[in-house]
C-alpha cells in the first residue's frame, strides 16, 4: 500500500513538474522542438551523442604536422584494418588502435627522434609488418626488382629474337603476307587517284 | 520457395554434370541427338538457375528471416532496392548470382553464335556447364547454400552493412561479376577451338564481341568500385592496392592485352599462341580473384567471411590451370604463326611491346599481392605490401605503357620508314614537349607527374592527329562537313575509333592519378561559428565555418548532420553537409537495435580542378563541437569523366551491326579507313 502511494506521489510530482515547465518555457519549448539539439550555449549537447560514434579528442597542431602524416602513411595500423595509421585514424573513427599509435608517433618525434628513427622504432616494437611496404633489404629486394627485371629480360629477349628471325626471313626471301585490311580494299580508279593525291599532299 | 530453390540447384547440378561428361567425352560427334541434348542443357541450366534466383529474391523481398541468408543481410526497414541488391551482398548469394549470370551468358552464346561455328558449340556447352557445376558444388558441398534455414525465426534481420547502402553498391558488384563471368565465354570458345583443333581465326570472330563485353563490364565494375570507395568509405582516395582491388585489375590487364594482340592475329595471322594463352590466363585470373576474395588467404578490407569455399576455388584453379595448359601444349604445333614480323619499326612490334607492358604490369601486381605469402614461406616473416610498394613498382611501368599508347597508332603496319616516322611523330611529340615546357614554367617539379602529364600531351597529340586526318580524308573524299565526317568516320570504323576514344578515357585516368600526388589533408575541431582555412594545391584558399550539428531520424537510421558554410577566396560556395549515420533494425515499432557502428557520409564539392572532401569525424564529449577531416584532392573529376569517356568508347566498339565482309558498306568503310591509315603511314613502307 505504501509502495502504491509512493508511486502515485512520484507520478504527481513528475506531472506537476512537466506542466510547470511547459507553462514557463512555452515559446522556448516550441523552438526546442524545431531544433533537435536541446543543449545549452554555443556547443549544445547532442540529443543522441552515441549515434555520432565514440567521443573524439580535440585536434592538436601535431595532428596536422606534415612529418607526422608522412610517417603515419608508412606505418600500418595493427587493428586488422589493413590501412596505414593516418588513413585508419582519419577514416575508421571506431578504431582505438590508430589514435594510440598516432600518439606514439607524436611522442617519439617530440622526444627528438628523426623520421627514420621513428619508423625503425616501430619496426623494433611491432615487427617488420608494421611497415606499409617492406624495406628494400635482403629478400625484400626481390619484391621490388623482380617485376621490372622480368619485363626487361623478356623485352630484350623478344627484341633480339624478333630481329634475328626477321633477318633470317629476309635472307630466305620469304614474301610477307599482305595486310588483311588492304586485300579487301576495293576502290574505283578515281578513288585511288584521290587516295594517292591525299597521301602525296600530306607527304609534301 | 527455399525447397524449390534447393531442388533447382540440385537438378541443375545433375544437368550440368551430364553436359560436362557428354561434352568432354566427345560421344556427341557420332550422335546428333546427344549434340542437341548438350546444346539444350545450356538452356535447361539457365531455366533451373532462374528458378533458384527467383526463389532467393522471393525470400529476400518477403523478409523471410527464417532463411539464414535473408536474416544475415537484410532487415525489415531496409529500402527495397538494397533488399534486391542483398542477393549479391554475401558469399552464398554471390555464388548463386555468379552461376546464374554464367548460365545467361552461356545461353546467349549458344543462341547467338553463328552456325558457322556449330562444331564448337557442344564443347562450349560442356565448358560452361563444368564451370556452373563447380559453383554449384561450392554451394551445395561447401555449406554455402543460400536457402539454408535457421532453427528459429528472428524477429528482424541484421540489416545490410551501411557501407554497402550506397547506390554504387547496387551496380558495382554486378558489373564486376559480369566482367569476371563473361570471361568464361571466350575461355569456353578457346578450349572448344583447342579440343576441336579448329584453330583458324574462326573462334576469334566468334568471341570478338564477348571479349569486348567482358572488358567493358570489368572496366565499368572497376571504375564504379573506385567511385564507391571515394564517396562512401571516406578515406579520400579511390584505389588502395588492396588484394581484392588488385584481383579485379589482373584480368582487366590481360583482357586489354588480348584486345590489342587479337588485332595482330586478325590482320597478320601472328601471335596465335600468345592470344590463346591470354584468354586462358584471363579466365584463370578471374577465378584467382574470386579465390582471393573468398579464401581469406590474404588480408583485405573487402573479403567475404572466411569459409571452406576457398579450398574449392583453389582446387578448381589448379585443375583448370593444369587441364587448360596441357591442352594448349598438345596443340602448340597447330598454332604456328602464319607470317613473321617484318620490322621492329612496325605497329605489330609496338603492339607486342604494349602487350609485354600490360602483362608485365599484371605480373607485377600479382607478384606484389602474393609477395607477403612468399616472404612468410621463405623467411617465416610476415610483411605488409601496401600502396607505397605498388606505387614504387608500378608507376614507372604505367608511364611506359602510357608512352606506348601514344606510339602504337603512329607506326605503320608491317614496316615504317624514317620519313614516315618523322611525319607521324612531329605533332604529337611537339605537343608532348610543349606540355613539358609549360609544366616546368609553372614550377612543377615532381618527376613522375611531369613525365606523365607530358606523355599525356603526347598521347593526346596522337589521338587528335588520328581523328583529324581521318575526318579530313572523309571531308575531301565525300565532301562531308567536318562534324558529319567525324561522326561517319567513327561509325564506319567503330572498333578502331572506339578504341581511340577508350584511349582518351585512359588518358583522363592518368591526369587524375597525377592530381592525387598533390592531395592535402587537414584536421580541425570547430565549435559552431568557428572558421578554418585550407589552402589548396592550386593556390585557392577555402574558408569553412562550422554551423552546427543537427540530428534526425530517416528511414532506418539516426542521422547526425554536421554543416559547414564554405567559401573559396572570399566567394561563397554554399553549405556542405557531412553525416554520421547510426543504422538500426526495428523488429516492431519502438523496439530498436543498433545494427552496425556509426558510418560516415562524406561531403564532396567537385570541379575540374579539385575536390573539397569533408568528413565529419565525430564530436567532442557529445557536443556540437565537431571534429572534421578536410581533404583537397586535385583533378579527381577527370577520373569520373574518363570513366564516362571509356564507357562511351567501349559502347562504340561493341555497338552491334556494322559492315560485314565484302559488303558494299565495308568496301566504303575500308576505303575511308584505308585512306586514313594511308595518311598515318600504313602504306608508307
Amino acid at each position: 500500500m505504501s509502495t502504491e502511494a509512493s508511486h502515485r506521489r512520484t507520478f504527481l510530482k513528475v506531472g506537476l513538474a512537466v506542466i510547470a515547465g511547459a507553462a514557463f518555457t512555452g515559446p522556448a519549448g516550441a523552438s526546442a522542438q524545431q531544433d533537435s539539439l536541446s543543449g545549452e550555449g554555443a556547443t549544445g549537447t547532442l540529443r543522441d551523442p552515441y549515434s555520432t560514434g565514440r567521443p573524439l579528442d580535440r585536434v592538436t597542431p601535431a595532428d596536422n604536422d606534415a612529418t607526422v602524416q608522412r610517417i603515419e602513411h608508412q606505418l600500418k595500423c595493427s587493428c586488422g584494418c589493413n590501412l596505414d595509421i593516418f588513413t585508419c585514424r582519419t577514416t575508421d573513427f571506431t578504431c582505438t588502435t590508430s589514435p594510440r599509435l598516432h600518439k606514439e608517433v607524436v611522442g617519439l618525434l617530440q622526444s627528438g627522434l628523426t623520421e627514420d628513427k621513428v619508423i625503425d622504432q616501430f619496426v623494433v616494437e611491432y615487427g617488420e609488418q608494421a611497415l606499409m611496404a617492406p624495406k628494400p633489404v635482403g629478400f625484400n629486394i626481390a619484391g621490388y626488382v623482380v617485376p621490372g627485371a622480368v619485363i626487361a629480360i623478356v623485352g630484350t629477349t623478344l627484341a633480339l629474337y624478333l630481329s634475328r628471325r626477321r633477318t633470317v626471313t629476309a635472307a630466305e626471301g620469304i614474301t610477307p603476307a599482305p595486310i588483311g585490311h588492304y586485300d579487301r580494299l576495293d576502290a574505283t580508279p578515281e578513288e585511288l587517284a584521290r587516295l594517292r593525291s591525299e597521301v602525296s599532299r600530306d607527304d609534301g | 520457395m527455399t525447397l524449390l530453390g534447393s531442388f533447382a540447384l540440385w537438378v541443375c547440378w545433375l544437368v550440368g554434370l551430364w553436359a560436362a561428361i557428354v561434352g568432354f567425352s566427345g560421344k556427341w560427334r557420332e550422335r546428333p541427338d546427344l549434340t542437341r541434348s548438350l546444346i539444350r542443357s545450356s538452356y535447361a541450366i539457365f531455366g533451373l538457375l532462374l528458378v533458384a534466383a527467383l526463389s532467393l529474391w522471393k525470400g529476400l523481398l518477403s523478409h523471410d528471416f527464417n532463411i539464414e541468408y535473408v536474416a544475415a543481410y537484410t532487415s525489415s526497414n531496409l529500402p527495397t532496392y538494397y533488399v534486391v541488391a542483398a542477393f549479391w551482398a554475401g558469399q552464398k548469394g554471390s555464388l548463386l548470382f555468379w552461376a546464374f549470370m554464367l548460365s545467361i551468358f552461356a545461353s546467349i552464346a549458344q543462341f547467338t553464335t553463328s552456325r558457322r561455328y556449330a562444331d564448337l558449340l557442344p564443347y562450349v556447352a560442356a565448358v560452361t556447364a563444368t564451370i556452373v557445376v563447380f559453383f554449384l558444388s561450392a554451394m551445395l558441398f561447401g555449406h554455402e547454400n543460400p536457402f539454408e534455414r535457421l532453427a528459429f525465426t528472428p524477429a528482424d534481420g541484421n540489416g545490410l552493412n551501411p557501407q554497402l547502402q550506397n547506390v554504387a553498391m547496387t551496380i558495382h558488384p554486378p558489373m564486376l561479376y559480369l566482367g569476371y563471368i563473361s570471361i568464361s565465354i571466350p575461355f569456353a570458345f578457346a578450349v572448344a577451338a583447342l579440343l576441336s583443333r579448329r584453330l583458324d581465326t574462326g573462334w576469334l570472330h566468334a568471341i570478338r564481341k564477348w571479349t569486348l563485353v567482358s572488358w567493358f563490364f570489368l572496366s565499368c565494375g572497376i571504375t564504379l568500385g573506385m567511385w564507391w570507395a571515394y564517396v562512401e568509405l571516406g578515406w579520400g582516395g579511390y584505389w588502395a592496392w588492396d588484394p581484392v582491388e588488385n584481383a579485379s585489375l589482373l584480368p582487366w590487364l590481360t583482357m586489354t592485352a588480348f584486345l590489342h594482340s587479337v588485332m595482330i592475329q586478325e590482320k597478320r595471322g601472328m601471335l596465335r599462341r600468345w592470344n590463346m594463352t591470354l584468354v586462358i590466363g584471363s579466365f584463370l585470373l578471374s577465378i584467382f580473384g574470386t579465390f582471393i576474395t573468398r579464401s581469406g588467404i590474404i588480408a583485405s578490407v573487402h573479403s567475404f567471411a572466411q569459409s571452406n569455399v576457398g579450398y574449392f576455388f583453389l582446387a578448381f584453379l589448379v585443375v583448370a590451370s593444369i587441364a587448360s595448359f596441357t591442352l594448349l601444349y598438345t596443340r602448340w604445333p597447330l598454332l604456328e604463326a602464319e607470317v613473321k614480323l617484318e620490322s621492329m619499326l612496325s605497329r605489330e612490334a609496338a603492339f607486342l611491346f604494349n602487350n609485354l607492358m600490360l602483362v608485365g604490369i599484371a605480373f607485377s601486381v600479382l607478384w606484389g599481392t602474393l609477395f607477403p605469402i612468399l616472404s612468410e614461406w621463405i623467411r617465416g616473416e610476415k610483411i605488409t605490401v601496401g600502396p607505397p610498394f605498388f606505387n614504387k613498382v608500378n608507376v614507372p611501368l604505367g608511364i611506359l605503357l602510357l608512352m606506348l599508347t601514344g606510339i602504337g597508332p603512329l607506326i605503320a603496319w608491317r614496316k615504317a620508314s624514317v620519313s614516315n616516322l618523322r611525319r607521324q611523330f612531329l605533332f604529337p611529340a611537339g605537343l608532348g614537349l610543349l606540355t613539358l615546357i609549360v609544366l616546368l614554367l609553372f614550377g612543377l617539379r615532381d618527376f613522375y607527374v611531369v613525365i606523365s602529364l607530358s606523355l599525356a600531351g603526347f598521347v593526346l597529340g596522337t589521338l587528335s592527329q588520328e581523328f583529324y586526318r581521318g575526318t579530313r580524308a572523309r571531308h575531301s573524299m565525300y565532301s562531308e562537313s567536318y562534324p558529319y565526317a567525324l561522326v561517319r568516320l567513327i561509325g564506319r570504323n567503330r572498333r578502331r575509333y572506339g578504341g581511340y576514344i577508350v584511349h582518351l578515357g585512359i588518358l583522363c585516368y592518368f591526369v587524375a592519378f597525377c592530381g592525387y600526388a598533390f592531395k592535402t589533408d587537414k584536421e580541425a575541431t570547430l565549435k559552431p561559428g568557428d572558421t578554418v582555412q585550407v589552402k589548396s594545391p592550386f593556390g585557392n584558399t577555402y574558408s569553412l565555418t562550422h554551423i552546427g550539428v543537427s540530428q534526425y531520424e530517416a528511414l532506418n537510421r539516426v542521422v547526425s548532420a554536421a554543416t559547414l558554410d564554405v567559401s573559396r577566396d572570399g566567394k561563397k560556395l554554399g553549405i556542405m553537409k557531412s553525416e554520421k549515420r547510426q543504422h538500426f533494425s526495428e523488429a516492431s515499432p519502438g523496439v530498436r537495435k543498433n545494427t552496425f557502428e556509426p558510418s560516415t557520409e562524406v561531403a564532396i564539392r567537385s570541379d575540374l580542378r579539385e575536390d573539397l572532401y569533408i568528413v565529419y569525424a565525430g564530436s567532442v564529449d557529445g557536443t556540437e563541437e565537431a571534429v572534421y577531416r578536410i581533404t583537397i584532392i586535385p583533378l579527381v573529376w577527370w577520373l569520373w569523366f574518363g570513366g564516362g569517356v571509356l564507357v562511351f568508347g567501349g559502347l562504340v566498339t561493341m555497338w552491334p551491326g556494322g559492315p560485314t565482309a565484302r559488303s558494299p558498306r565495308l568496301i566504303g568503310a575500308n576505303y575511308g579507313a584505308g585512306l586514313a591509315e594511308a595518311e598515318t603511314g600504313a602504306v608508307a613502307g
